[in-house]
C-alpha cells in the first residue's frame, strides 16, 4: 500500500447511466491511484461493465464526471481514452487473431521506411517489448496460434505501449489455468511497480486476495463500498457482493415437506475445462438451489444437464438412462431450461408472445402435428394469465416486452410442455419487483405440483426461501450440499467464500 | 371484411398497382384481356406467364432466406434440370420419366447445398457458390454442349400449354404457391423455420432441430429451381445450358427482398415474394412495351435494390423512429 | 507450418502436380511460349482477381467486377471510336469513373450496413445496364495506339512473348502483393477480415478502409476492362459475363479464406494460373469439352472450401 501516492490517476465522480427505464449505474465514485491494483467486484448486472465502459470511453455517462490526473475529461470513444492513457484488455481478447503477434502490437502505429512497413523494426520492437513481459515467442507467427494466456499478455503489452497510465483488465483470467494466472500476476506486479493504475475485474476471490490492494464492490448499479483488501475477510467480500448481512435471521420456511421419489439422477457428470464431475439427484416436488459466484461453474453445470454442452464423463437417468447429444433429447425426456442470457439463448425477439410460448411444445410435437391457431391462442392465453404476463396483445413481438415479462414468457414456454424437471438459471436477474415476486410464486407452485426444479440464483434470500436443498459451486466444482438448518444465508456465504483445501 | 381489405394494402401491392398503372399510361392496351382459342391473352397474362419462373424460384428462396441463408445456385440448377428433362425426352424417355428425373436432379443439388450449410456449417453464400460455378458445366456435360431441342408435345405443353384459360407456367406457380403456403402454415414448418432464422441459439435451447430444417429448405429450393428450369426449357422447346436461368438467382433474391422478407432471416411471406416477382416482371414488360431498350431493366432493378437498402438501413429506421 | 500458409501450399502443390502431369502428357506445355500466352490470355482475369483478393481478405465479396469490365470496355470504345479522344484520356477517365463507382459501393456497404453481396449486386445491374444503354452492340476500336500496344511484347528466353497486357498483369500482382503485405492499408484489410469489431477497437478506420477496398477492386476491374478492350480490340456491353465468379474462384483456389482474414496475393496468382492450366490442358487435349473447365473449377472450389473449413475449424470453434 505504501506505493500509493495521494493524487488519484483516474477518478469517477458520481457516475450514472440509464438504459431505457433501467438505471444501470447510479452515483458511483471510484478513485484509481498510480501503482495500485484495484479489484472491481460484483455479480452480473451489478454495473461493473457499465462503469468500465464509461471510464474507457465506450459509453458517455448520463451524470457525473471522469477526471484524469485532476482534469475533467469526456471521451468520445475508446480510442480517445486509449490515446489519453487508459488502455483496456477484455476477456475475449480484442485483438485480431489472423495477424501476427508483432502486427497486433503495432497495428495502426507500424514503423515505416520508404513508405512501406518496416517489418524488421516491427519484429525487433515486438520481441523487445514482449521480453519485458518474460515472453519469448516467434512474433511473426499469427496470434491465433498461441494460447489465450499469451494473447492476453500481448493485449496487455499493446494497451500499455499505447496508453501507459491506467490499465483495465476485464476478467483476464476467466479462461486461464493456474500457471497462466500466476505468470499474468507477475506481469501485473511489474506494471504496478512501474506506477500504472491497474483495474482488475474477476470472479475469483483467491485472485482478488492474491493481487489487489483495494477492492470496490458494486451491487445493482450502486457502490457498496471501496476498501483496502488488507482489512477484509473473504466472507466480508462475499457478503458485500451478495448483500447479505451475517446477522440475517435464519429463515424458518425451509422445512419444505418431504419430497417425492427420485426423479432424475446425474452421476459423475463433468466436462473438462468446464465443470468437474458432480453427482446430483433430484426428487419430485423439490427445489434444489444452486449457489456460487459467477464463474463458479454453476451455469456450466446446468448446460451439461440440459445437453447444451456435451459431458465427457458421467451418466444421466430420467425415467430410464438418457444420452444427451443436444437439448432436443433433454426436452423429449421432459426437461426445460430457462437460460441466463435471455436475449441470446432465450427469446425469439421478432416472433410474437404466443409463438414464443408455444415454440418448445411445437418443437416437441414435431413438424406435422401443428398446433392450430386456436390451440396456440389457448395455450398462450392460459399461461399468460397464470404467470401474469403483461402484454397488450399476444401477437406483439416479444422483444417489445420488459425483461421480466420476457422471462415469464420463457417460463411459460417450458410449463407448456408439462415438464418433469425445470432448470432455471438466474430467473430473477434484472427484472422488476413485480415480475420477481411472480416468478418466485411460480417456482413454489410448480414444486407443489410435483415438479423437480433446479434454480441457480445469486439472490440468497430467494434461494433460502424456496430450496429444500442447496448445492454450492466454487472453482468449477460442486463443493457442498446443504440441508435443513444449514440452508441459511450465512452458511451459504461461508461455503462460497471458504478457502480451498490446501 | 374491413380488416381483410386493410391487410391487402401493403407497400408491395401499392408498388405493383403503380407499376401496372404506369404501364397502362405508356401502353393503353395494357389491361385488355381477350379470350381466344380457349385461353386468355393480353399483356397482363403475359406478365403472369413471364414472371412465373422467377415466382417459383422466389417461393423456394423465401424459405432459404427465412433461415438467414441464401441460395445462389438456383439459376444453375434450372439449367441442370432443363438439360436433364430435354436430354431425357430426346433419348427416348417419356415425359413421365424425364420430368421426375429432372426434379430429382434439383432435389439432389438442394441436398448437396443443404448438407454443406447444415452439416459442414459453411456459410450459405459460399456453400451454394460451388453449384453456381460448376452447375452450368454439369448442364453442358448432360447436353454435350448442344442446345438440345425437342418436339415432345407433352413436355412442351408444360411451358406453352394452357388449362382453365391460363398458361401452364402460371397454373404451376399458383399451385406451388398455394400448396407451399398451406404446408408451411398448416404444419409447424413455418414457425420453426422462422424461429431458426430469428435466433438459432434460442432455437437449439428450445429443442428445435435446426439441421434437418436447414437441409429441408435447401432441398425445397432445389426442387423449385428444377420446376422453373423445366418450364423454361419447355417454353423454348430446348435446353440451353449456358443461358437458361442466367442471373435469375438474383431476380429471385430481389423478389424475396421486395416481398419484405429480411435478408437477416426470420419472418417470411411466400405470397409477398411472389408478388415481388410480379412487380419485377411488370417492370420488365413495362419497359418493353414502352419502347425503351430492354437494358433499362437492369438499371431500374439496381435502383429498386438501392431504394430498398436505404429504406431498410439502420440509418433510415432511426430517421423514421424520430419522425 | 503457419496455418494460413496451408491452403497456399496446397494450391502450389496442386498446381505443380497438375502442371507436371500435363507437361508429361504434352511436353510442349513446358515452354515460355505457352507461358507467354498464359499470361496474355488471363491478364484481365488476373488483374480483376487481385482486386477481388483484397475484397475477400476483408470478408466481403464484389459481384460487380464483370459488369465493370464490360462497362469500361464500352466506355473506352465509345470515347475513342465515337468521341475521337486519345486512348490515354479515355483510359484516365474510365479509371476515374470505375474508382468513383467502387467508392460509392464501399460507402453504401459501410454506411447502410448491408451485406456486400447485395450492394455489389445492385452495382452489377447498374454497370451492366449502363453499358447496354450506351451501346447494345459491340463497338470496334481502331487506333494506332491500340495496334501498337497489342503488338508490343518482350521476347522471353526460349522464344515466348510477354505481351504488354501480360506484363501489366504481372505488375499489378507485384504492386498488389506490396500493398497487401507492406502497407498499413494492407494490414488494415487483414484486420478487418479477421475481426472487424476488434479492428475498430484497435483504431483501424473501418469506413475509410472499406471504401478504399471497393475503390481498389472497381479500379482494377476498370483496368481489366481496358486490358480486355486491348485484347479484343472492341468494347461490348455483354463481355466478361461471369468473370466475377472466375475471379472469386481464382482467389479461393489461390488459398484465400472466403470468410476473410487469411490469404496471399501470390496465391491468387497461382489460382489464376491453375485455372488457365485447366483451360489450356483441355485445349491441348482436344477431346475434352470446354464445360469440363467449369466442373473442374467447381470441384477445386469445393475442395478448397472444405480444406479451409478443416484447417480453420478449431479457430471457428474458439471464436
Amino acid at each position: 500500500m505504501g506505493g500509493i501516492s495521494m493524487e488519484p490517476m483516474l477518478q469517477g465522480r458520481g457516475l450514472g447511466k440509464v438504459f431505457g427505464a433501467h438505471q444501470a449505474l447510479a452515483g458511483v465514485d471510484i478513485d484509481l491511484f498510480p501503482g495500485e491494483v484495484h479489484a472491481l467486484l460484483g455479480e452480473n448486472g451489478a454495473g461493473k461493465s457499465t462503469l468500465i465502459k464509461i471510464l474507457t470511453g465506450a459509453y458517455q455517462p448520463d451524470s457525473g464526471a471522469v477526471v484524469l490526473e485532476g482534469a475533467e475529461v469526456a471521451f468520445r470513444d475508446p480510442l480517445q481514452a486509449q490515446a489519453a492513457g487508459i488502455g483496456t484488455v477484455y476477456q475475449e481478447v480484442n485483438l485480431v487473431p489472423n495477424l501476427s503477434v508483432a502486427e497486433n502490437l503495432y497495428l495502426g502505429h507500424q514503423p515505416m521506411r520508404w513508405g512501406m512497413l518496416n517489418k524488421r523494426a516491427m519484429h525487433d520492437g515486438a520481441r523487445e517489448i514482449l521480453a519485458g513481459y518474460g515472453l519469448e515467442i516467434d512474433v511473426r507467427a499469427e496470434l491465433g496460434s498461441f494460447s489465450v494466456a499469451v494473447q492476453q499478455i500481448v493485449a496487455i503489452a499493446r494497451a500499455v505501449k499505447l496508453s501507459g497510465k491506467v490499465l483495465v483488465l476485464d476478467e483476464p483470467t476467466a479462461s486461464l489455468d493456474r500457471a497462466e494466472v500466476e505468470s499474468l500476476f507477475e506481469v501485473i506486479a511489474k506494471l504496478k511497480a512501474r506506477g500504472l493504475a491497474v483495474v482488475f475485474i474477476t470472479h475469483f476471490l483467491d485472485q482478488v486476495f492474491a493481487i489487489a490492494d483495494r477492492v470496490t464492490v458494486l451491487r445493482n448499479g450502486k457502490l457498496v463500498s471501496t476498501q483496502a483488501i488488507s482489512g477484509l475477510s473473504r466472507t466480508d467480500v462475499v457478503r458485500m457482493m451478495l448483500g447479505k448481512d451475517v446477522v440475517f435471521a435464519h429463515s424458518p420456511v425451509t422445512e419444505i415437506g418431504a419430497s417425492g421419489p427420485a426423479l432424475a439422477e446425474f452421476k459423475g457428470l463433468g466436462r473438462k475445462g468446464s465443470v468437474a464431475p458432480f453427482d446430483l439427484t433430484l426428487h419430485q416436488g423439490e427445489v434444489v438451489g444452486v449457489a456460487g459466484l459467477l464463474g463458479s461453474g454453476r451455469t456450466e453445470m446446468a448446460r451439461l444437464m440440459f445437453g447444451v454442452d456435451l459431458a465427457d464423463t458421467g451418466s444421466i437417468s430420467l425415467g430410464g438412462p438418457l444420452t444427451l447429444r443436444s437439448p432436443r433429447q433433454a426436452v423429449a425426456a421432459g426437461m426445460g431450461f430457462c437460460p441466463e442470457d435471455r436475449k441470446v439463448d432465450g427469446i425469439f425477439g421478432e416472433l410474437s408472445v404466443r409463438e414464443n410460448i408455444v415454440i418448445a411444445l411445437q418443437a416437441k410435437l414435431g413438424w406435422f402435428k401443428a398446433l392450430s391457431r386456436d390451440e396456440q391462442d389457448d395455450i398462450a392465453g392460459r399461461f399468460a394469465e397464470a404467470l401474469d404476463i403483461r402484454a397488450a396483445d399476444h401477437n406483439m413481438p416479444v422483444k417489445l416486452l420488459s425483461g421480466g415479462n420476457q422471462q415469464k414468457v420463457i417460463l411459460a414456454r417450458w410449463m407448456a410442455i408439462d415438464p418433469k424437471l425445470l432448470i432455471l438459471d438466474e430467473p430473477t436477474r434484472g427484472i422488476d419487483v413485480g415480475a420477481h415476486a411472480e416468478i418466485v410464486r411460480t417456482i413454489n407452485r410448480l414444486r407443489e405440483d410435483g415438479l423437480a426444479l433446479l434454480v441457480i440464483s445469486s439472490e440468497l434470500d430467494e434461494v433460502v426461501a424456496y430450496s429444500s436443498r442447496v448445492v454450492v459451486m466454487r472453482d468449477r466444482a460442486m463443493v457442498a450440499e446443504l440441508k435443513g438448518a444449514d440452508i441459511a444465508p450465512q452458511v451459504i456465504v461461508q461455503a462460497i467464500a471458504a478457502q480451498e483445501a490446501p | 371484411m374491413k380488416l381483410r381489405v386493410q391487410r391487402l394494402i401493403t407497400p408491395q401491392t401499392i408498388a405493383l398497382v403503380a407499376v401496372l398503372l404506369f404501364n397502362w399510361l405508356l401502353f393503353p392496351g395494357f389491361f385488355s384481356v381477350e379470350w381466344k382459342d380457349g385461353r386468355l391473352f393480353g399483356s397482363l397474362i403475359d406478365v403472369l406467364n413471364r414472371g412465373a419462373p422467377v415466382a417459383i424460384l422466389a417461393i423456394g428462396m423465401t424459405m432459404v432466406i427465412a433461415t438467414k441463408g441464401v441460395d445462389l445456385s438456383v439459376g444453375a440448377v434450372m439449367a441442370i434440370a432443363g438439360a436433364v428433362a430435354a436430354t431425357g425426352v430426346e433419348s427416348g424417355l417419356t415425359v413421365w420419366q424425364a420430368v421426375p428425373l429432372a426434379l430429382v436432379a434439383g432435389l439432389l443439388c438442394g441436398l448437396w447445398n443443404g448438407v454443406l450449410v447444415a452439416v459442414l456449417d459453411i456459410q450459405p453464400i459460399i456453400a451454394t457458390l460451388v453449384i453456381m460455378v460448376a452447375g452450368r458445366g454439369i448442364a453442358q456435360l448432360i447436353t454435350q454442349g448442344f442446345i438440345v431441342t425437342f418436339n415432345d408435345p407433352s413436355l412442351i405443353y408444360i411451358g406453352t400449354g394452357s388449362a382453365l384459360g391460363l398458361p401452364m407456367p402460371v397454373l404451376i406457380a399458383v399451385a406451388l404457391l398455394i400448396l407451399t403456403t398451406l404446408i408451411v402454415r398448416r404444419t409447424a414448418l413455418g414457425l420453426l423455420v422462422e424461429a431458426v432464422g430469428v435466433n438459432r441459439s434460442a432455437a437449439r435451447f428450445a429443442g428445435i432441430s435446426a439441421m434437418s430444417l436447414l437441409i429441408l429448405v435447401y432441398v425445397f429450393s432445389g426442387f423449385c429451381a428444377a420446376v422453373a428450369g423445366i418450364i423454361v426449357a419447355a417454353d423454348i422447346h430446348g435446353a440451353d445450358a449456358n443461358n437458361a436461368g442466367l442471373w435469375l438467382e438474383l431476380d429471385a433474391i430481389l423478389a424475396v427482398v421486395i416481398g419484405g422478407t429480411s435478408l437477416l432471416g426470420g419472418r417470411f411471406s411466400i405470397p409477398m415474394a411472389v408478388l415481388g416477382a410480379m412487380i419485377i416482371q411488370a417492370m420488365n414488360t413495362g419497359i418493353l412495351v414502352s419502347g425503351f431498350p430492354p437494358q433499362f431493366n437492369l438499371i431500374v432493378k439496381a435502383g429498386i435494390i438501392i431504394a430498398i437498402l436505404v429504406l431498410q438501413s439502420p440509418v433510415a429506421s432511426r430517421l423514421f423512429k424520430r419522425a | 507450418m503457419n496455418r494460413s500458409l496451408r491452403p497456399l501450399a496446397a494450391t502450389a502443390v496442386i498446381f505443380i502436380l497438375a502442371y507436371a502431369a500435363a507437361a508429361f502428357q504434352f511436353p510442349t506445355l513446358v515452354s515460355t511460349r505457352v507461358l507467354g500466352n498464359f499470361l496474355t490470355d488471363n491478364a484481365f482475369l488476373g488483374i480483376t482477381a487481385v482486386g477481388m483478393t483484397f475484397v475477400i481478405l476483408s470478408g466481403g465479396i464484389d459481384l460487380s467486377v464483370g459488369a465493370v469490365i464490360g462497362f469500361t470496355g464500352v466506355f473506352v470504345a465509345v470515347m475513342i471510336s465515337w468521341g475521337g479522344y486519345h486512348p490515354a484520356v479515355a483510359f484516365a477517365i474510365a479509371l476515374a469513373v470505375s474508382a468513383a463507382f467502387g467508392a460509392a459501393m464501399g460507402a453504401a456497404i459501410h454506411w447502410l450496413k448491408v451485406p456486400s453481396f447485395i450492394v455489389t449486386l445492385a452495382g452489377m445491374f447498374l454497370a451492366r445496364g449502363a453499358a447496354s444503354v450506351i451501346s447494345a452492340d459491340s463497338i470496334p476500336i481502331n487506333h494506332e495506339i491500340y495496334d501498337w500496344i497489342s503488338q508490343a511484347y518482350w521476347k522471353m528466353p526460349g522464344g515466348g512473348r510477354l505481351s504488354m497486357i501480360g506484363g501489366v498483369m504481372v505488375l499489378v500482382f507485384v504492386l498488389g502483393a506490396l500493398l497487401a503485405h507492406r502497407t498499413r492499408f494492407g494490414a488494415n484489410v487483414y484486420a478487418l477480415g479477421g475481426n472487424a469489431h476488434s479492428a475498430e477497437l484497435m483504431g483501424v478506420p473501418i469506413g475509410r478502409t472499406t471504401i478504399l477496398i471497393y475503390t481498389l477492386s472497381s479500379t482494377l476491374a476498370g483496368l481489366s476492362g481496358i486490358v480486355f478492350s486491348l485484347y479484343t480490340q472492341a468494347g461490348y456491353s455483354l463481355s466478361a459475363v461471369g468473370v466475377e465468379l472466375d475471379a472469386i474462384g481464382a482467389v479461393v483456389i489461390g488459398g484465400t479464406l472466403l470468410t476473410g482474414g487469411y490469404g496471399f496475393v501470390a496465391g491468387t496468382f497461382i489460382g489464376v494460373m491453375l485455372m488457365g492450366l485447366v483451360q489450356t490442358y483441355i485445349i491441348f487435349d482436344g477431346t475434352l469439352s470446354s464445360w469440363w473447365t467449369k466442373i473442374v473449377i467447381g470441384v477445386l472450389l469445393f475442395m478448397f472450401i472444405l480444406l479451409q473449413r478443416l484447417v480453420f475449424r478449431a479457430q471457428a470453434a474458439r471464436a
